[in-house]
């Protein structure tokens, strides 16, 4: 980290705010972000789980993809990633991969149809941090005449996560009852206009809040004042997201890796395994038919040492793979992992040793995820 | 009343006679966060100054706690086994890692004392 200065460093509109609030910040994705608050990880973490954490998602990277109907946005879409975009009804979000023609993913993300049929044909995009360069060349370069690409730096995102997130964004905005999980809606947070999906990152209920830059603050502090909200750093995100089983792109998947690889194969439905078209299909139906070689898997270590990102995994002596996310799960209140292994060692149950620390350590593989997802069905 | 020192990765060594305990500062634990997973030597094992004496986990990161000292490890605080959260409850306590018998009590001389710890902690921000 002494390499990175933070005059270098990007800043979100909540910047300040975070300061004001005790956050440690450190460099992240290029931006200078929250690492924790005075709760610390493991507060912040069980604050989430048990009643409802605020998340500043604004470096994450926020887009339409705009075409005069839905049909010719979609198809533009749907050109680039292997999941069924055009089914999509008003307001439904989706999770989907960007793939390269190799079959590897460029990113994962998140497509939302226009609530409203005033603005059909336009897809919200909601896209990492670390990969939005990367994704906006890629899509900008394939798009087809009548589709373009808006980038929306002037909008911030947050997320309302946990058991409580629901009750507590009611009181300000009454639109956010009526939804469920993957849907959403335009509303009004005392008198702000926002976007909202029913969707995050954590494996508890809640949401995203989409609100323009300038906004974003009043909407935070009135999130934060009340006695259920604690605001949350990016050290529980990603031990939350850990224990939910969810990739974090960069660490569990990347270009090298496709989604059958990364056991997110039902990104991909039925017509469009048949229909083959989608970049890498060669590859990804070659891996769907037969296998892949490799698979990701849960990883569950049998003492209390953490086993993290990088360590090597081995069976009989051998080494059979790599963890590419791990640590202490402080719901599971153990360590919790995931890594890649070879084909014929990703069943659940099958023993492994993790070399932590140059010594082999027993672990089991096992299914996820960790800590039981309870988003509104 | 023992006499503690500290060394300028954040440990501090209480000398009692030809036995010194060892742990790491308050300003170390709070830099750690929550500390999830201590691991700590054999009782027997030899370990060199420099050497790692224990490694401290929190929620995000592994640690090493190097051994300020040469010396044989006569005991370890088993209680962080079971409750590892005693080193940021009480780091310069109850929250103690190993206690090593001295091989050179000269090494001593080599570290800071209690106000030296200080202004290095000053200058640190």
């Amino acid at each position: 980290m002494a390499d990175i200065h933070s005059d270098d460093l990007k800043t979100t509109p909540l910047h300040a705010l975070h300061i004001e609030l005790g956050g440690k910040m450190v460099p992240f994705a290029g931006y200078d972000m929250p690492v924790q608050y005075p709760l610390g990880v493991l507060g912040e973490h069980l604050h989430t789980r048990a009643k409802a954490g605020l998340f500043d998602v604004s470096h994450m990277g926020q887009a339409f993809l705009i075409g005069p109907d839905h049909d010719t946005t979609a198809g533009a879409l749907e050109a680039l990633v292997p999941g069924d975009m055009r089914g999509l009804g008003l307001g439904q979000q989706r999770y989907t991969v960007l793939l390269t023609d190799e079959g590897g993913i460029i990113d994962d993300l998140m497509v939302t149809r226009s609530t409203s049929e005033d603005d059909d044909g336009r897809l919200m995009l909601v896209v990492n941090a670390a990969r939005k360069d990367v994704d906006y060349a890629h899509i900008k370069s394939r798009l087809p005449d009548g589709v373009r690409l808006e980038t929306r730096d002037d909008r911030a995102l947050l997320a309302l996560q946990g058991p409580m997130a629901a009750d507590v964004l009611a009181r300000h905005c009454p639109q956010a009852a009526g939804l469920s999980f993957m849907e959403a809606a335009s509303g009004t947070f005392d008198g702000i206009d926002l976007h909202l999906s029913r969707s995050g990152y954590t494996g508890e209920d809640g949401y995203e809040i989409s609100v323009a830059a300038d906004k974003v603050e009043d909407v935070a502090r009135a999130l934060l004042a009340h006695e259920e909200v604690e605001p949350i750093g990016l050290g529980a995100r990603d031990s939350l997201r850990l224990e939910a089983g969810l990739c974090l792109y960069g660490s569990d998947i990347d270009e090298t890796t496709s989604p059958v690889e990364a056991a997110i194969a039902w990104v991909i439905p039925k017509h469009r395994r048949e229909a083959g078209d989608f970049p890498g299909a060669e590859r990804i139906l070659k891996e769907l038919a037969d296998g892949p070689a490799r698979k990701r898997v849960g990883i569950l270590p049998e003492g209390k040492a953490p086993a993290r990102a990088h360590t090597e995994i081995h069976a009989g002596g051998t080494v059979v793979g790599e963890i590419t996310s791990g640590g202490f799960g402080p719901t599971a209140d153990g360590p919790v992992a995931m890594g890649y292994v070879a084909a014929g060692h990703a069943k659940p149950g099958t023993d492994l040793d993790l070399m932590v620390r140059g010594k082999p350590r027993p672990a089991k593989v096992a299914k996820m995820p960790f800590a039981p997802h309870r988003y509104a069905k | 009343m023992a006499e503690t020192k500290y060394t300028k990765d954040h440990e501090w060594v209480r000398i009692e006679g030809d036995t010194v305990t060892v742990g790491i500062t308050d300003y170390a634990q709070e830099q750690l966060g929550d500390v999830v997973y201590v691991e700590l030597p054999d009782v027997g094992k030899a370990v060199k100054a420099g050497d790692e004496a224990a490694v401290v986990e929190s929620v995000k990161a592994a640690s090493e706690v190097y051994a300020p000292v040469s010396g044989e490890v006569v005991e370890v605080n088993e209680t962080l086994a079971d409750a590892p959260a005693g080193v940021n409850e009480d780091a310069t306590g109850a929250g103690w890692f190993v206690k090593l018998k001295l091989a050179d009590a000269g090494e001593l001389d080599g570290l800071m004392s209690e106000d030296a710890y200080k202004t290095y902690l000053s200058e640190l921000d």
